[in-house]
Order: C-alpha cells, then structure tokens, then sequence
C-alpha cells in the first residue's frame, strides 16, 4: 500500500496540512502579524528589544546602488551569510564559511565570485525570493560558529533547533543538521537530517532523512539517536519567549548554538512545517489540544516551560 | 463562531445553481447533453384557387400550445402579405389587385413540440348559441342527448358518451339519422351546443413524415372549467396524440377567399431532427426581444471568448481540488489552469511539445542572461521577448515544414511562460535539475488534468449554458476551503508514522 488508513493518522494524532492552515494557523496567527516573523529585519529588531540573542548583524542592504559597497562592507568578514529579509523556505541564503584572496568560498568549497554576490543581492532586492515576489533587502549577518558537541551530526552546515511553540508552550523540537544532499541548508525537504528530541531534556529521539527513519548520519556515519542538544533549558526559555515578542499563538522559532554566545535566534516562521512529526514519530494534535483546553489563562515563561516539561517530555519511542 | 451561516450560504449557493440550471431545462428547454437532438416539424399549407380580378385570400395559421413557433415564411409573387392577430387566433392575409388563372400561394411553418398538451388558454366560455333542428330530426337529437345525459356526470364526460354514440352509428338508430344530415364532428358540435355545453369545432393536422396533400380533420373541443378537452367524432374517443397539430382553434374557417374560385388548401409535411440545443435557442431568440438580457444576444465573437472564460470556474475547481484534497504542489497558484487554456486552443500533444519546446529553449538563453547580473525586472522583461521570439520562430519553422498544428502555439501566455521559465531557473541555480523536473512536471500533470476537465464538450456545454452550475462551483470551493482533514499525498507522506510498532 503507498497510501496509509487516514484512520490510524487520525488516532496517533498527526496534524495535516490543511488542519493546520485552518485550525492553528488560520486561528491564532492574527494577520497582521505576519510581517513581524516573514521580514527577518523586523524579527531582528523585535528581538533586539526582547533581549532575546540573534546573530550579529553586518550590515543591510536596502538599495541598489549599494551594492557597490558590497565588498568594503564584507571587508575583513571571514565568514556570513546572505539573507533575503523576505525569504522563504530558506530560498536565497547564500552562506560564505571561508575567505581567500578576495575569494569566496561557500561550505561545499565551491568558489563565489564576488559579482555572483552582488547577482545575488541584487535579485534579493528584486524580490526573486520573497512571498508574492514583493522588493525586499538583503541582510547579511555574521556565521554562526558552531558548538563543536555538534561535530559529526551536521555536514557542512549550522544545525538548528526548532521548536514548534503553540501560545508560549514549548510542545515538539526537533534539530535540523545538513547533509551534502541539502548543500549545507537545514531545510528537511532539501534533504537534511531531522532529529526528533525530547522537549524535557533535549535527548534525540529518533532521526529521519526524506521522511524516512536513520539512525546513521549519511555523510559521517555518526550515531545521530546519541545527541544531546546542551543549554537545553535556555533554549525553550528563548523559544517561548518569542510568544510573547511576536504575538502569533502557533510559532515555529528556528534557534542555533554559538560556540561563543550560546542560544541565538535565527528567525521565526508563522507557517511552520509538518516534517518535526515524523521526526519525532509523535502527532502535534493531542499536545496542541491539552493547551487549547487550557483556555485563556496566562502563565510565565517558567510555568509554561514547566508544564510542557511535565506533559511533553519523557514520550520515548514506544 | 457559529458555523450555521456559512452552512446556509452554501446551502443557497447549491440550492439557487440547481434551481436555475432546472430553469434552463425546463422553461427555456435547453437540453441537459450537448448531443441531445429534438424534433421539428416543417408544415407546408398549400392554396390553390382561381380568380379573375382583385383577390383577398385569409388563412388561420397554427395555434396550438403544444407546438412552439420557430420560424415560418410564405411564398406569394405578387401578392401583399400581412400576418395578424385577434381574438380568432393568428391568420395571414394575401391581398392583390389583379389575379387571373390558377393561383398558389403557400405558407410554411417551422413547429417544434413541446410536450404541452394541455388546452387552457380559454380566456371566456364559448357562447353557445341557440340552435334549431329541422322537423323530424329534433326528437333524434333529443334522444341522444337523453341517453349520453344520463350516462356522464359532467361536460367532459357527457361529451365522451356523446362521442362514443356517434362514433358508432350502428348501435343507435337515431345517430344514423342524424348523420345522414350532418357531418360527425359538426353533429357532435350541434349536439354538444344543444345540451348546452360550450363546444366548437378545431381543425387539426396528422403529423405524419413525408406526406403530402393531406388535408385538416375536424375535432371537437368542449370546455369544462378552464381546461379544453379534444374528441375525435370518428374514434369516439377522448385526449390528443402527440403528433396532432391543431391548425385553427378559433374563428369560423380555416380559409376565407374573397375574389376567387374552387379553392382548396392541402399541407405536406416533414420530421426533421436538429441539435435540441439550437432549437431551444432559435425559440429563446424569439422571445428574447421581450426579456432583452440573454448571453446569446451577444455577439457572436463575444460569445465564444465568454464561452472560454466560463471554463475557468472549472479549472480553478480541480486546482483547489489537487491542492487542497490531492496535495499536488504546483509552480504558481493558477498557471497551470492559464496553461490549460493554452491546451485548448492547442490540443494536448501539439500543447505539451510546444509548451516542453519553448521552456527548454528559455531556459536555455535564459542561462546565458545569468551571466549578464540583470536586475530582475530587465531580466523578466528580456525573457518576455525571448520568448516571443522562440514562439515566432516555432510557428514560422511549423509552417515552412507544413505543420499547421504547430501554428498553435502562438496561443500560450507569454506573461506566464517567461515567469515559469524564471522559476525553472532559479530553482535549476538552487536546487539542480532533479526539482526542476519534479515541479516542472507536477505543473504540468495539473495542467494536463485541469485541461481534461475542461475539454470536454458536456462540460463546455453546462458551463456556458446552465450558469447556475457556477454558483455550485463557488459552493464546493468554499467547502473544500473548509476541509481540515488530510491530503492524499499525505496518507503516504506520514505512512511511517502509521506503521505498527512491534
């Protein structure tokens, strides 16, 4: 059978996608808000006054005529990444991990030219990459260094945690690593490795590639069921804080680990994805009805943190 | 929120689509398969007479509810014609100065049934007038009276018995008596109107393929209530079959001559079968003068660009259909149904030959504009032109090699091929060509289904000429906008999660 019982989707709990456009989505992400996490500047800016950790900013492109600063502005950077502020589904992220003589090298080794780079922005500003193909600016921020406990499990690229956070309760994470297959990118349907992790410890539960179940990493063979993702606890408080800072009810906050300043907060999505279920081989439904039935009432950060630990956690693979 | 008004709303969306699609069925006759043929009858009455100076001819035309009016002429060289209409019913009047000899004059009808076949267009009661028997024959009369009286309860059936006797004359001595003086239908009549029931004599054709020189019957109509109800004097029976067309109802002859001699009227006939969706439109067309907003007043040129547009609703349908209940992701929300369009004017092989040609030639030049580090809107713009070109330089290849199917391709939106080519591009630049042609062909599978659903004639056929199917349309795209459960694609995206454990 290619197809499975919708039946037994529906007793496990597994959210569609039509369910969440209408029911999460639709329901409790005002529109108006939307601006706030789809312009990773505005993000940026929002963050900055929640004092919640992002990466550093080098600098934003915003005209055309400035991208003929692009490499004085870039001097003396090592390494960064190209951002559309606009983009979606990691479209037109141009990372650069090495500098060379003028050269530019991205995480594969392959070499960027200097004119690509300001192709590059230059369709960023056209809006090439952004929703409905509005004009757009291009944000280029400093690379992340990543938390070496992390050698071995991402290829060629920053892992990053995302939590899906449903009116402030941290309910299901999972961390993304790069495989060569997603070319350094952590988007699972480029091909990256998605590990499901326990929302009370931060301790893999299980890993999938292309919706499918891994136990291996496939570029380094690494035992990706072994990971433990440190400062656990900073990053659900760091996740559900952004309930607050952004106002939208089901979120999905994308985190990263500096080896230097710890938890950052890469960006935020209204509209996050379906994939962090088979990664945790566990449906949204029955976590996002436990806090619905919670109803209006308020709790802090550590309550919520608290409860989701108390709900949430320890749901092992049976 | 309560869900109950959204519920109505599309309760009334369905509701108001199938009540007027029944309209259009119903009332304007429009038919509910493009195929569906109807039949016509073309009645010709022909007059022949002699005359000898001025000549006024008139003649009761046809007027008969069960049979609607599509079109009709009359051929007479040299004679004035005038068609009126009065209380009598409609009759044609051919007038001349000066007419010798033989003379023919000949009215032709178009008839189409319309399986009315009630008589209740009688705005007053007949007046029966008072009538006298000779000597002798009153006390025949009043027997028969007597006995059908007796038998019947009201007009319908007395007229039935009365009828009945004499249709057969053998069984009654008196009918035979009466009939020796009168003609059946005129004896009915006489008898109905002595009993006091209001009666007159109709004459009707036999509709019957192929004949010629048939003349009109006489039957008898009686009023009971506001219903007329017909008989036929020879068969003594009661009711009209189908291919009976009544020729004058009202009035007292069939045909009035002032000025001439020996005339005789005699009518042939003929059964014709055309599209049933052409007649209903030839009867629409005649009585749109009075309703005046109709789709098919349209020009003719506008007509067939709505015709296309009302596919569209179609199309969008089973988009949101793939997308919503499918899962299918497709490369801009409606390009594939803008591409199906295409295919329509194209037919689907020549469509996707061209459709494949000219994006793997655009994504071609389109490499070598990469290089130049455009803008995006120049870069756009310059793929615009580039495709004109491709598409100039395909038809003009078409037609010099003789292909004329290639000659289609000018059909595609150009707009949106050099979008879908920028798309292919950049995602070729970012993603390789394996997800090129994984959406490439996702577009097109939808394309090509959207176009399947589109091209047909029953849907061509419902969607222009039943509208309210739109509404039904809006209907079951706002429910599938509703629809929270899961996709199909998804049944197979989530399998693992499905997967017993143990």
């Amino acid at each position: 059978m290619i197809f499975c019982d919708p039946r037994r989707l529906r007793s496990r709990g597994i959210m569609g996608m039509n369910q969440r456009n209408i029911s999460y989505i639709g329901r409790y992400n005002p529109r108006s808000l939307y601006k706030q996490v789809d312009d990773k500047l505005i993000t940026k800016q929002l963050a900055l006054k929640a004092e919640i950790a992002t990466p550093d900013l080098i600098s934003v492109i915003s005209e055309q005529h400035e991208i003929s600063d692009l490499a004085q502005r870039l001097a003396g950077q090592t390494g960064f990444c190209i951002k559309p502020a606009q983009g979606s589904g990691g479209k037109g992220i141009l990372v650069i991990t090495k500098v060379e003589d003028g050269k530019f090298f991205k995480p594969s080794g392959g070499e960027v030219s200097l004119s690509d780079m300001e192709r590059h922005c230059s369709n960023i500003l056209a809006g090439l990459f952004s929703l409905g193909g509005k004009n757009d600016v291009a944000v280029i921020e400093a690379l992340i260094r990543f938390d070496p406990v992390f050698e071995g499990i991402s290829y060629e690229g920053v892992p990053d945690i995302r939590l899906i956070v449903f009116k402030g309760f941290p309910v299901m994470g999972m961390l993304r690593c790069s495989t060569h297959a997603s070319d350094g990118k952590a988007n699972l349907h480029q091909g990256a490795v998605g590990i499901g992790v326990d929302i009370a410890n931060g301790q893999a539960i299980r890993a999938v590639q292309y919706d499918e179940p891994v136990q291996l990493h496939p570029d380094t063979s690494k035992d990706l069921h072994a990971v433990q993702v440190p400062h656990w606890d900073r990053l659900l408080e760091l996740a559900s804080g952004c309930y607050e800072m952004s106002g939208l009810g089901y979120l999905g906050t994308d985190m990263v680990l500096d080896s230097e300043r710890g938890p950052l907060l890469l960006e935020l999505n209204a509209r996050p994805g379906l994939a962090i279920q088979i990664a945790n081989d566990q449906g949204l439904l029955p976590r996002l009805r436990k806090i619905e039935a919670l109803g209006d009432q308020t709790f802090s950060v550590e309550e919520r943190i608290a409860k989701a630990k108390e709900w949430f956690g320890g749901q092992a693979p049976n | 929120m309560s869900r109950k008004p959204f519920y109505f709303l599309i309760f009334l969306l369905i509701a108001s689509g199938f009540g007027y699609n029944l309209y259009r069925h119903k009332v304007d006759h429009i038919p509910f398969f493009p195929g569906s043929v109807q039949t016509t009858w073309t009645v010709e009455a022909r007059i022949t007479y002699n005359a000898n100076g001025p000549v006024e001819a008139t003649l009761a035309l046809p007027t008969d509810p069960a049979f609607t009016l599509l079109s009709e002429s009359a051929a007479s060289p040299g004679y004035g014609l005038s068609m009126t209409e009065d209380q009598s019913g409609r009759r044609a009047t051919w007038t001349t100065r000066n007419a010798s000899g033989s003379q023919e004059l000949y009215y032709t009808a178009n008839l189409v049934p319309n399986g009315y076949d009630l008589l209740d267009d009688h705005a007053t009661e007949y007046t029966v007038p008072n009538l006298v028997w000779d000597e002798g024959l009153d006390t025949a009369a009043q027997t028969v009276i007597a006995k059908a009286w007796d038998q019947s309860a009201n007009n319908r059936s007395f007229a039935l018995q009365l009828a009945k006797l004499v249709a057969n004359p053998e069984q009654q001595q008196n009918v035979a008596l009466l009939l020796a003086r009168y003609e059946p239908a005129a004896l009915l009549n006489r008898l109905l109107q002595t009993a006091g029931v209001p009666s007159q004599i109709v004459y009707a054709l036999n509709l019957e393929d192929g004949r010629r020189r048939q003349a009109l019957r006489a039957w008898v109509e009686v009023q009971d209530g506001e219903n007329g109800y017909l008989f036929n004097p020879e068969s003594g029976t009661e009711g009209r079959p189908d291919n009976l067309l009544l020729w004058q109802r009202h009035g007292n002859s069939v045909l009035e001559l002032t000025g001439g001699s020996n005339s005789s009227v005699t009518f042939s006939m003929i059964e014709d079968t055309r599209p049933a969706l052409a007649t209903a439109l030839d009867m629409m067309s005649a009585a749109a003068q009075e309703r005046g907003l109709s789709l098919y007043n349209l020009p003719l040129e506008e007509q067939s660009l709505l015709r296309g547009l009302f596919l569209i609703p179609i199309g969008v349908l089973v988009v949101v259909f793939l997308r919503v209940l499918i899962g299918l992701k497709t490369s801009g929300t409606f390009m594939p149904v803008l591409i199906a369009l295409a295919f329509i004017q194209t037919k689907l092989l020549t469509g996707l030959v061209g459709f494949l040609l000219i994006v793997a030639c655009g994504l071609v030049l389109r490499s070598y504009l990469s290089n130049l580090n455009l803008l995006l809107i120049s870069r756009i713009s310059a793929v615009v032109i580039l495709v004109l070109g491709i598409i100039a330089a395909f038809t003009l290849l078409a037609f010099n090699f003789g292909l004329t199917e290639g000659l289609t391709i000018t059909f595609f939106p150009m707009i949106i091929l050099a979008w879908t080519i920028e798309r292919m591009s950049i995602l070729w630049e970012e993603e390789g060509p394996k997800e090129v042609f994984v959406q490439g062909g996702g577009s097109l599978l939808v394309a090509v289904i959207t176009y399947l659903a589109m091209d047909n004639d029953l849907v061509r056929h419902w969607a222009f000429n039943f509208l309210g199917i739109h509404l039904i349309v809006l209907a079951l795209i706002l429910v599938m906008g509703q629809y929270t459960g899961y996709r199909l694609l998804e049944l197979r995206r989530f399998r693992p999660l499905a997967e017993d454990k143990q």
